[in-house]
C-alpha cells in the first residue's frame, strides 16, 4: 500500500478519495447516508437516557438504581397483584361458593370453565390429553368410568391430595400386589386370570383357557378389591373390570403384564402448586366434561 | 477534511500500527472485549445486593448429579431452559421466577436461551416417574402432538458410576460443598436413593436433606440411566420453599 496523502476528489462521483493507493487503485471516501448516521446518533443518545432512567453501572457496593427506580422483581411482582386485582371479584365469589353452586350459577361456572381449561391446559394435558381422552396408563377424564369417584367432591379430592403421592400425607393410596413378581401366582394361574378378566366384559377368551382355574383365583385373589364380578371399588381405586374401558388396554399380554407387576398409576397433589380457587375450578371443569357423577 | 501537517502524525497513521502489526492488533482486541466483560459480569461477584443466600438449595446428590451430567450429554438444553424470568406470563404458567441461587451449585449452569420445549426449572414433582419414563421412551406415546425426540437408550443403559466420585470432588473445588465424606460414599449414596427401606437412607438423608428415595432396584445394580435423569428432575425448582419466600423483602 502505498500512502501518498494526496486526496483527490474522484470526478464521477464527486466525493474525495483517503489518499490509500494500491497498484493504482485508489479508495474511495464515500460518506455514510445522512438518515443511516442521524440514526446511529440518535441511537448513541437513547443509550445515555437509558442508563440514566434505568439500573445500570455498577459501583463500588451497589449500583445506579436509575431514575425511574424500576426493577425487575418489582415489577413482576406489581404485574402479577395486577392480575389478581383484575381476577379478584371473581375469584373471591369461587372461594366462597360451594362446589355445586360454583356449577349452578351460570356466571360462576363459565369462569370456573374457562380458569379450569387453561389450568388443565398447562398442567393435566400431558398426562390426560389435551381433550382430557388420557392414554395407556393415564384415564380418559371424558367418559363416566371413574377410577376413585367422579363427583365434584372426589374429583377435587384428588386434585388436591394427588394419587399415591407420598409427599402428600393425605393422598389417595392403594397399591395392587405384584402377583407375577412376588411369586404370589404362578405363570399358568396369571393366564387363566387375565383370560377370566376379559371373559367378565364378554370379549373372547384364549382357546383351551381353563377359565374355571381364572375364577378361582380371581375370587382368592382380585375380589377383594376389583369386586366378585369385576365391577370395581372406588374406595381403593380399584378400576372396573367388567366394562369395555380399560386403562392399560384389552389385550391379554397388557392384562398378565398388570398382574405381574401390580402397582397403580401415580397424579401430583396439585394443592401445593396451584391455588384453592384454581383448584376448585379445575375440580368443577373436569367434572363438566361430560362424566360428572 | 484537510490533511494535517506533516510534523504531527494524524491519528489516521497512528492506527497504522494496529493495522500493520498482528500481535498488536490481537492485543488491542483482547483488551476491548475484556471491558466489556470485566464492567459487566465482575461486580456480579462482589456486589452484595446481587448475592441471595436462600434457604433449602443443597447440592445435588451422586445420583442427581448423575441424571444432570446425562441432561447435558442428552443436549437437553438446547431445546429446554431452566429460567423463570421476571414476567407475569412465565409466573402464571411455570410459578415463581428463578431465583440465582437456585443454580449456584451448577457448574455449568444449564439455564439455556432456547424454548423448543417448555421450560423445566419447576418440572419437579410437577409430573409422576412413571410419566418421565413414557415420556422419556416415546413423548408421542403421551403427548401426541409432541416433537422431542424418543431416549429410548435411557432405560436400558445401567449408570455408569465410576467417575461420579471424581466429578463430585472437582465440583468441591469449584466452590460446590461436598465433603469428604460425601465423595467417599458416592456410589452407596446412589444406590441408597435408588431403593426403598434401605437401613442406610437416614444416613443420606442426613448428608442430603430431603431428598427423595425411590424403589428403582438400586441395591441389586439395576439404577438405569433413565432413573437418575428422572431423579434430576424431579428435583428441579423444588428446593425452595415459596410459601417462606418473601418477595417483597427481596427486590433488589
Amino acid at each position: 500500500m502505498q500512502d501518498s496523502h494526496a486526496k483527490k476528489t474522484d470526478d464521477k462521483s464527486g466525493y474525495g478519495t483517503t489518499g490509500h493507493e494500491w497498484d493504482g487503485i485508489q479508495e474511495l471516501n464515500t460518506p455514510l447516508p445522512r438518515w443511516w448516521l442521524w440514526t446511529w446518533y440518535a441511537c448513541i443518545v437513547w443509550a445515555f437516557a437509558y442508563w440514566i432512567a434505568y439500573p445500570a453501572i455498577p459501583l463500588v457496593s451497589s449500583f445506579t438504581k436509575g431514575v425511574l427506580g424500576w426493577s425487575s422483581r418489582e415489577a413482576v411482582v406489581a404485574d402479577v397483584k395486577g392480575l389478581q386485582t383484575l381476577r379478584g371479584p371473581m375469584t373471591a365469589k369461587i372461594e366462597a361458593a360451594s362446589l355445586a353452586d360454583i356449577e349452578k350459577t351460570p356466571e360462576l361456572l363459565s369462569f370456573a370453565r374457562a380458569q379450569g381449561a387453561a389450568a388443565f391446559a398447562v398442567n393435566c394435558s400431558p398426562c390426560h390429553g389435551a381433550g382430557a381422552q388420557g392414554s395407556k396408563g393415564y384415564p380418559n377424564l371424558n367418559d363416566d368410568d371413574w377410577l376413585w369417584g367422579g363427583s365434584l367432591e372426589a374429583i377435587h379430592t384428588t386434585l388436591q391430595h394427588g394419587i399415591r403421592w407420598d409427599a402428600d400425607k393425605d393422598t389417595r393410596s392403594s397399591m395392587m400386589p405384584a402377583f407375577g413378581k412376588d411369586g404370589t401366582l404362578k405363570p399358568n394361574e396369571i393366564s387363566a386370570t387375565a383370560d377370566y378378566v376379559r371373559s367378565l366384559s364378554g370379549l373372547p377368551t384364549e382357546k383351551g383357557s381353563d377359565l374355571a382355574l381364572g375364577q378361582s383365583v380371581f375370587a382368592a385373589n382380585c375380589a377383594a378389591c376389583h369386586g366378585d364380578s369385576g365391577e370395581g371399588n372406588q374406595e381403593v381405586g380399584a378400576p372396573k373390570l367388567n366394562d369395555k374401558v380399560w386403562l392399560y388396554g384389552p389385550d391379554k399380554a397388557l392384562i398378565m403384564e398388570r398382574i405381574t407387576l401390580g402397582g397403580g398409576g401415580v397424579m401430583p397433589a396439585w394443592s401445593t402448586r396451584l391455588d384453592a380457587p384454581t383448584i376448585k375450578s379445575l375440580a368443577v371443569y373436569v367434572h363438566t366434561l361430560g362424566g360428572g357423577q | 477534511m484537510t490533511h494535517p501537517t506533516s510534523h504531527s502524525p494524524s491519528l489516521w497513521q497512528r492506527h497504522q500500527i494496529f493495522e500493520k502489526n498482528s500481535i498488536i492488533l490481537v492485543i488491542g482486541i483482547l483488551i476491548a472485549i475484556s471491558i466489556g466483560g470485566l464492567v459487566e459480569v465482575l461486580p456480579l461477584f462482589y456486589l452484595k445486593s446481587t448475592i441471595e443466600q436462600v434457604d433449602g438449595i443443597r447440592p445435588l446428590t451422586p445420583l442427581e448429579l448423575t441424571g444432570r451430567n446425562i441432561y447435558v450429554r442428552e443436549g437437553c438444553y438446547n431445546c429446554h431452559s431452566q429460567m423463570i424470568r421476571p414476567l407475569r406470563d412465565e409466573v402464571e404458567r411455570y410459578g415463581h421466577y428463578s431465583l440465582a441461587a437456585e443454580s449456584m451449585y451448577d457448574h455449568p449452569f444449564q439455564w439455556g436461551s432456547k424454548r423448543t420445549g417448555p421450560d423445566l426449572a419447576r418440572v419437579g414433582g410437577k409430573y409422576s416417574d412413571d410419566w418421565h419414563r413414557d415420556h422419556l421412551r416415546n413423548p408421542r406415546s403421551v403427548v401426541p402432538a409432541s416433537i422431542m425426540p424418543g431416549y429410548p437408550w435411557l432405560e436400558q443403559n445401567l449408570v455408569d458410576m465410576s467417575h461420579i466420585g471424581d466429578n463430585m470432588a472437582v465440583l468441591a473445588v469449584e466452590g460446590v460443598p461436598y465433603t469428604a465424606e460425601m465423595i467417599k460414599s458416592a456410589v452407596s449414596d446412589a444406590k441408597t436413593q435408588g431403593s426403598a427401606d434401605d437401613a442406610a437412607t437416614a444416613a443420606f438423608t442426613k448428608r442430603y436433606p430431603k431428598a427423595i428415595s425411590r424403589d428403582l432396584g438400586g441395591n441389586v445394580g439395576r439404577l438405569t440411566e433413565a432413573d437418575a435423569l428422572i431423579a434430576y428432575l424431579q428435583l428441579l425448582g423444588t428446593q425452595v420453599d415459596f410459601k417462606l419466600y418473601d418477595d417483597k423483602a427481596n427486590i433488589r
